[in-house]
């Protein structure tokens, strides 16, 4: 079987051997014109145009009832969140001063519900830190009840580890993602 | 002991079909670690057209990879063969095959029978003491010869190591894109060697926790689709999906009873977790846990009488067994570090963990009344452990560090042995091993 195959692949390279190479192809060059070059533009620039620049606003801070309003009134970082210790959902007296101002703020405007989302950093399996980080939902929403926002207005979700802020994996990003946002939802302006 | 059974039973069977009992027959005790794989050796499938031939090369190798794979074979490269079969239902010439140190012979035919039916044969031989094993014919549809190669892998497995296969399986896995800070997710589903992979969702919402049932056409998962993440029930096949129960919280952690007729899960209430069960049957919830902790990630034995559970009931994250009917549960996890997401062994014998402990995530593994507990591998993060149909191979989830992290599969065997990565078109996370398909 080997020795017939090996008959075979030589008999097809004496075939291919005997095929006759073709004659190459000479091809006359194309004729090509001289360029010619092109005249300069002759139409002048038009004159620059001088605007007055418009007088600025002073900023008279966010609008009243706005997400940035709620921000800006609700101190800590500014960005509606509160921190956690590794493993833990309990409040820092810090955090209770933000959520405090988040309740104040919430009681201005009652028709604005919220959804309190709680995350927690990657240094856990996914369904622990999921119950985790809903204990740590629910703990800001039983401080902001306790502060007589309604419970209704409020409802918790769990993200886990689901939704870091911060990518990196060092003290200072896991202490970032692990968190409780208070994100407003209907009736809030802007 | 068991070895002593399995020789018996191989001596009857062979007795039974008029062989003699061989006296040094090839038989792989796969339940040390550290041991040298057995030199295979798998020509081509023959046949006697071009369709067959094409089919038969593509079986081999897939059986090889299988093989391979499992790290308890050696597949000999086919360009080391000294004997071309031309007929499988000839004895192969021994002398040729000890000469490339092969233990073992696999001779396979296609045949062709009609433009919708082929025919697959393949006689397994023990080259030392000169007989055949086995000799097994499978029929079906052309575009169908990837499971039937997985299918002759598993019955080779099976004859040369006494145990159940894995290779005709499927896992159903979390495609992950994006950087961490915002990835993006959705369920996949591929075969066990990563062939085939299917998208069975657009990725619209964070979906977790895919994990089949019994019957491997329906899985189970958790999806942000609503504001309130819930569990769905997913049919494979059909497409038809639905959202499990009426839960006035967040439910997660979803798991199949063996049987396929109840689920466990838990459900989020004031920020205490607890484990129902739901008989999918009449829609009917019972709840197991009543302590004021964390009590997620429920897994049945295999014969259904007790479910392992992750708690924090005592102050740290540890594993529980309990009753399935609930009631007094008993902490198994006593190393040092932090115990989650149990996952119990098909065999019924052993209990798949994540340990974490000075900053590092490890694969482990116990018995299930948490005796002899054993690392299988460790990383920065190595989690979600699922096992393959015979409890012989575990497939986890490995992140790397840092904002360029990424999730990716890895398998590694029951001895520790064996760590290899498990390849996926993107990132990947939370594998779920199907049982072998029927």
């Amino acid at each position: 079987m080997r020795v017939k195959l090996i008959l075979l692949v030589s008999a097809v390279s004496v075939l291919a051997a005997c095929k006759t190479t073709p004659e190459p192809v000479v091809q006359d060059p194309v004729a090509v014109n001289q360029p010619v070059p092109i005249p300069a533009p002759v139409e002048q620039a038009a004159p620059v145009q001088i605007v007055e620049a418009p007088t600025p606003i002073p900023y008279a801070g966010p609008i009243a009832g706005s997400l940035e309003d709620f921000l800006y009134n609700s101190g800590g970082n500014g960005d509606g969140r509160v921190f956690f210790a590794y493993n833990q959902y309990d409040l820092s007296n810090d955090s209770r001063d933000v959520l405090r101002r988040q309740a104040q703020w919430l009681q201005s405007y009652q028709n604005v519900t919220a959804v309190v989302e709680g995350n927690a950093d990657e240094r856990g399996t996914r369904e622990y830190n999921l119950a985790l980080a809903a204990r740590r939902a629910d703990s800001v929403k039983s401080f902001l009840v306790s502060q007589g926002v309604a419970p209704s207005r409020l409802t918790t979700v769990s993200y886990g580890k689901e939704r870091p802020i911060d990518g990196g994996s060092n003290e200072a990003s896991w202490a970032k993602n692990r968190n409780s946002l208070t994100n407003l939802m209907s009736g809030s302006i802007g | 002991m068991t070895r002593h059974i399995k020789l018996f039973i191989a001596s009857f069977l062979f007795l039974l079909s008029g062989f003699q009992p061989a006296i040094a027959q090839l038989n792989i005790d796969i339940t040390q670690g550290n041991l040298d794989p057995v030199p295979i050796a798998i020509p081509d499938f023959l046949s006697a057209d071009m369709q067959g031939r094409d089919i038969g090369a593509k079986i081999a190798e897939v059986v090889r990879a299988d093989l391979e794979r499992s790290g308890i074979f050696k597949s000999l490269s086919p360009s080391s063969f000294l004997e071309t079969q031309t007929n499988i239902d000839y004895k192969p010439t021994f002398a040729d095959w000890r000469v490339i140190k092969a233990e073992a012979l696999v001779s396979g035919r296609v045949v062709v029978e009609d433009p919708s039916r082929i025919r697959v044969e393949y006689r397994l031989w023990d080259i030392t003491a000169g007989e055949q094993l086995s000799g097994i014919r499978f029929g079906t549809a052309p575009n169908q010869w990837r499971r039937i190669a997985h299918k002759v892998s598993d019955s080779i497995y099976k004859k040369l190591t006494g145990e159940e296969g894995y290779f005709d399986s499927r896992i159903v896995f979390v495609d992950e894109q994006g950087p961490k800070t915002n990835r993006r997710k959705r369920l996949a589903i591929m075969d066990q060697d990563s062939a085939n992979t299917q998208y069975l969702q657009s990725g619209a919402d964070i979906v977790l926790t895919p994990r089949f049932s019994p019957n491997s056409q329906t899985i189970t998962y958790m999806s942000y689709e609503n504001i309130v993440p819930q569990v769905y029930v997913l049919d494979i096949e059909t497409g038809r999906r639905e959202l499990l129960g009426n839960f006035p919280g967040m439910t997660f952690s979803p798991r199949f009873s063996p049987d396929g007729k109840s689920m466990i899960l838990s459900l989020m209430k004031k920020g205490n977790s607890d484990l129902y069960l739901m008989d999918l049957t009449s829609r009917s919830t019972s709840r197991l846990t009543t302590s004021p902790s964390i009590d997620v990630s429920g897994s049945f034995s295999p014969e259904g009488q007790k479910i392992v559970f992750n708690s924090d009931r005592g102050g740290s994250p540890q594993l529980y067994v309990m009753s399935a009917r609930g009631g007094d549960a008993k902490r198994i996890s006593f190393g040092k570090g932090r115990y989650s997401a149990p996952v119990w062994s098909p065999r019924g014998d052993k209990i798949a963990f994540v340990r974490s402990k000075d900053g590092k995530f490890a694969i482990g593994v116990m018995n299930s009344d948490g005796s002899g507990e054993r690392i299988l591998t460790e990383s920065y993060l190595d989690e979600s452990p699922t096992w393959s149909p015979n409890g012989r191979v575990v497939i986890f989830s490995r992140e790397t560090r840092g904002a360029r992290g990424k999730s990716e599969l890895w398998s590694v065997d029951l001895t520790g042995q064996n760590l290899r990565k498990v390849l996926t078109p993107g990132g990947a996370s939370d594998p779920a091993w199907s049982p072998l398909l029927p």
